[in-house]
């Protein structure tokens, strides 16, 4: 009866037909009756204050329904129980739409047109205009980072001796930046918002989660959340960009309110540069000491992040060098700029990435500071507790990892001795770096159903922003239910459904995975109570026999104490191949092994290409991905595609995913650990590192563009390092 | 007639076979307010000249798209993909920059892969369009669409139709000769989700196995 396809290669997606045919219906592709179209009107200045806004000629341009800016925009309730006694400032938040005449970046939108087209709407936004007071602004972290504050209460940690990595026989301290980088799914944010009665609200909207964005819309507009369908069937991409509700959400919800009709908005591709979050730009110093024999000594390990002027976001990049490796002495210190730009949010490994970069740049640095394999580095100073709690792992096979990856990418063809490999006229060099990020299991709720006909209904509340939610799960049900996937249905993207969390922080395999794990085995386990008998129940049959026409359960799930007793982790190796040309500094990078101990993996050929994707945006991280301010005026001067570079098909080799695939015995009855964001995290600094082999080049800034290589040809040929 | 499909947006007229003169003639009312001046300034006042201006900016556009057939006015501005997507409620194109910088948007136009972002509908007149939703035959996947199941060419799914007529005209033009080729000829196509050794795999595939595409 087993589908003998899930347990070898892995399920094809479930919904992979919809999507290859088209039939995939995202937020913007519902047509509700009477929709109309809203488009934002974004500020042209930085900082200051609108003085007045002239809507007139929009108004009357044809089609148009409204014009909605502060000066009409009807009170917003959620926002209005911020603010607090008169002459003390407003506590920092989220930024809120429409809510008074403020400027607090380029392009904070200032307006929404509504009209009945959308070439309508979108002519008459450019018909709005308005008149500013300016104010001086400040958009460069380099230049302001004496006004940093500690992020947090966890701005700062110690553990043993402060900057005891100076005492070390061998050191060094360098400085690392990271520029800000934007998610850029390849879907554009955008909603449907209609209101079917005065407190009755449904929206098709882009999220990572309908419950949260359910619970968001009802604090903003002070609705029960009941009252909130939030519908998110499809979600082409997100990586941290859709786990708020943003101002576009906001602004869409109050001009349906307004119009009295269903209005769709979809951010251009430009605002998704300056509307939805970023990761941020940061700045980094690490101190590091060894033993002659490669025994860390100690590490330090400072931040500084830029955050916005409204709203501190604090992503802790320096906790990767507490935890990464067994070194006695780590002191940390992470602080944040504020400055007259966006909010920065989650992106794809948030912090860790940032962190990663620096640290396994760090110990490369060190590496051939004392002569010895990075490798072998990591394997001396290699944690086997936890080394910020002294927890045991709940498990950890990264030593395996190391050794698969190094046999994967031909590590013994790689030169101690940078520039020293030639071939074709490149330069020639290999690199690793690696990642690790916290294993969660969250709760969630399934409901599973068995149907007369023998199909298995799986209902949650979960999203899927492209990983293969739905195919890992029915993959889970299959087997422990004993049918083939194709007599499973997994619905879900619908707040109305049974509680799963938002899809991010790699925690929905372990979560909902379990939900799903315990729903299915309290289901059968009523079957075989039924029947009174163990054996694999024939489900049709008892039903029958029973006069019933389905089964169901409600299961709610959730991680216990084994969370407490132990630290779990995912871990990630890259290993890479770059050739650089010697004059034009171009890098190419010609291989890639990835490797994952992220417990038993469930659904091979998605989890597959999962870490392929991580690998490729790290890949954009290290060599082109940087958003470029002109702070002269406080502008994003990049914010497209052609401008902003990721990764393109001919930027690619062939990547190889290798699991170690053993499952972890406490996390979960999967023993399944997250890997999305390890996917990412690390890649960025073995990229650098393969470019220090292969030049004798150290970047510390990226991406590694190849401005910043030029003049290795010189150095390179005359002195190999 | 039967190969006509109604369009959804209640400003667009479906007209069969006449010339936009014609249909402009017939309009009573711009008749009447072309005579009239007191009438057209009153008009102008009620903001009836922009109503008007709406009905004189469209034109006429014969287009066959999936192998129906469509007559429609559209506003000169409006894209090929607007014109998809919200007219004809096609909506398997993918709109990512509106600006040909993504190739998410990618249809075909007599055979070969356009930008329908970057393409006005009205000059898609008296030519055939096919899109992601008429690539496969009823129930039988094209083997582009096949083989990105296979290889998992994908994973949110948002290029992918863009991805997959793409490739079908790589192949078709001659440009999937090796890996290195088909690289660099789909590299038009963003995928930010990372599928493109899979996207590649899929397509040597189906260039290996030698059907027609
Ligand atoms: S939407 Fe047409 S190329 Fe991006
Ligand atoms: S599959 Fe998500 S962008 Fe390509």
């Amino acid at each position: 009866m087993k589908d003998s396809a899930i347990n070898k290669e892995g399920l094809s997606r479930i919904d992979g037909r919809l999507k290859v045919t088209g039939a995939a219906r995202y937020s913007a592709e519902y047509t509700p009756a009477g929709m109309v179209y809203g488009v934002l009107v974004g500020s042209t200045i930085t900082k200051g204050s609108i003085r007045s806004i002239d809507t007139k000629a929009a108004e009357k341009a044809p089609g148009v329904l409204a014009v909605i800016s502060h000066f009409n925009c009807p009170k917003i309730p959620g926002y209005q129980i911020a603010s607090t006694e008169a002459g003390k400032p407003e506590p920092k938040g989220t930024y809120k739409l429409f809510y008074n005449n403020k400027i607090l970046f380029n392009g904070q939108p200032i307006a929404v047109v509504v009209a009945d087209t959308f070439e309508r709407a979108l002519f008459a936004a450019t018909l709005v205009k308005a008149q500013y007071t300016s104010q001086a602004y400040q958009t460069s972290l380099k230049n302001n980072t004496a006004s940093a504050f500690a992020a947090g209460e966890n701005g700062e940690s110690k553990r043993g001796t402060v900057a005891a990595w100076k005492t070390a026989p061998v050191k060094l301290e360098q400085e690392y930046v990271i520029p800000s980088e934007v998610h850029n799914p390849m879907e554009l944010h955008s909603i449907i918002a209609h209101w079917d009665a005065e407190d009755k609200l449904t929206v098709w909207d882009k999220t990572q989660g309908v419950k949260d964005t359910q619970d968001g819309i009802a604090n903003i507009f002070k609705i029960p959340k009941e009252n909130i369908q939030v519908n998110s069937k499809f979600v082409g991409g997100a990586f941290g960009s859709a786990l708020q509700v943003w101002p576009h959400e906001v602004a869409a919800i109050i001009a349906a309110r307004v119009v009295k009709r269903p209005v769709k908005l979809m951010l251009g591709r430009a605002d998704m540069f300056t509307s939805v979050g970023y990761r941020p730009h940061t700045w980094q110093k690490i101190g590091i000491g060894a033993t002659e024999d490669g025994k860390l000594v100690g590490i330090s390990h400072e931040a500084i992040g830029q955050t916005s002027t409204y709203e501190d976001f604090n992503e802790e990049p320096v906790s990767v060098s507490r935890s990464t490796y067994a070194c006695p002495n780590v002191n940390t210190n992470y602080k944040l700029t504020a400055l007259d730009i966006g909010s920065p949010t989650w992106m794809r490994g948030p912090g860790e990435a940032t962190g990663a970069f620096a640290l396994e740049s760090a110990l490369d640095e060190l590496s051939y500071a004392l002569n010895i394999d990075p490798i072998e580095l990591r394997l001396k100073n290699y944690a086997e507790t936890d080394p910020e709690s002294g927890k045991p792992f709940s498990s950890k096979y990264l030593n395996e990892a190391y050794k698969m990856g190094a046999d994967h990418i031909g590590w013994t063809d790689r030169s101690p001795k940078p520039a020293s490999v030639t071939k074709d006229g490149w330069l020639i060099g290999y690199g690793m770096g690696g990642g690790m990020f916290g294993a969660y299991r969250d709760q969630a709720t399934c409901r599973a159903v068995m149907i007369a006909d023998g199909t298995l209904l799986l209902q949650t509340a979960v999203s899927d922003i492209g990983p293969g939610t739905g195919t890992a799960m029915v993959s889970i049900a299959a087997e422990i239910m004993d049918i083939p996937a194709g007599k499973i249905r997994f619905e879900m993207g619908d707040s109305s459904l049974p509680y799963a969390p938002s899809q991010g922080g790699s925690s929905i395999t372990a979560t909902v995975g379990s939900a799903v794990n315990d729903a299915c085995k309290e289901l059968k386990e009523k079957f075989s109570q039924l029947a009174g008998n163990t054996e694999t129940p024939d489900y049709t049959k008892i039903l029958k026999d029973h006069n019933l026409s389905k089964l169901e359960v409600t299961t709610a799930s959730k991680g216990g104490d084994n969370m407490n007793k132990y630290a779990m982790y995912s871990w990630s190796v890259h290993f890479v191949k770059v050739c650089v040309h010697p004059t034009t500094g171009v890098v190419k990078v010609d291989k890639v092994v990835c490797v994952a101990d992220s417990g038993h993996i469930v659904s091979p050929k998605t989890a597959r290409s999962q870490i392929v994707g991580g690998a490729i945006g790290g890949i954009g991280m290290a060599l082109m991905e940087e958003v470029i301010i002109d702070h002269r005026y406080g502008k994003l001067v990049n914010n497209n595609f052609a401008d902003y570079h990721i990764p393109v098909n001919a930027d690619i080799p062939q990547i190889e995913a290798l699991f170690i695939n053993k499952p972890d015995p406490y996390i979960n009855p999967m023993g399944a650990k997250g890997m999305g964001e390890i996917a990412l995290i690390g890649m960025a600094g073995a990229v650098a590192n393969a470019v220090y082999n292969a030049t004798g080049k150290r970047i510390r800034q990226l991406p590694i563009t190849p401005d910043k290589l030029i003049g290795i040809n010189q150095s390179a040929m005359v002195n190999g390092s | 007639m039967s190969d006509k499909k109604p369009c959804k947006s209640p400003d667009n007229e479906v007209l069969s076979g006449e010339s936009r003169r014609e249909f402009l003639k017939k309009s009573t009312l711009l008749t009447a307010i072309a005579l009239t001046p007191g009438v057209a300034v009153k008009a102008a006042e009620g903001q009836w000249d922009e109503k008007l201006a709406g009905v004189f900016e469209k034109m006429l556009l014969h287009v066959e798209v999936n192998g129906v057939k469509h007559s429609l006015m559209v506003e000169p501005r409006v894209t090929l993909l607007d014109l998809l997507r919200e007219q004809l409620d096609l909506t398997g194109t993918k709109k990512g920059c509106d600006h040909g910088q993504c190739g998410a948007c990618t249809v075909h136009v007599d055979g070969h892969r356009v930008n329908s972002c970057l393409t006005l509908g009205v000059m898609v007149n008296d030519k055939k369009i096919t899109t992601i939703e008429g690539l496969a035959k009823g129930d039988q996947l094209h083997p582009m669409q096949e083989a990105f199941l296979k290889h998992d060419g994908f994973q949110c799914g948002y290029c992918t139709p863009g991805q997959i007529m793409s490739a079908v005209a790589c192949i078709r033009e001659g440009h999937a000769n090796s890996e290195g080729e088909i690289r660099e000829y789909m590299s038009g196509n963003i995928c930010r989700c990372g599928a493109y050794p899979n996207i590649v795999n899929a397509i040597q595939e189906v260039k290996d196995g030698g059907q027609t595409v």
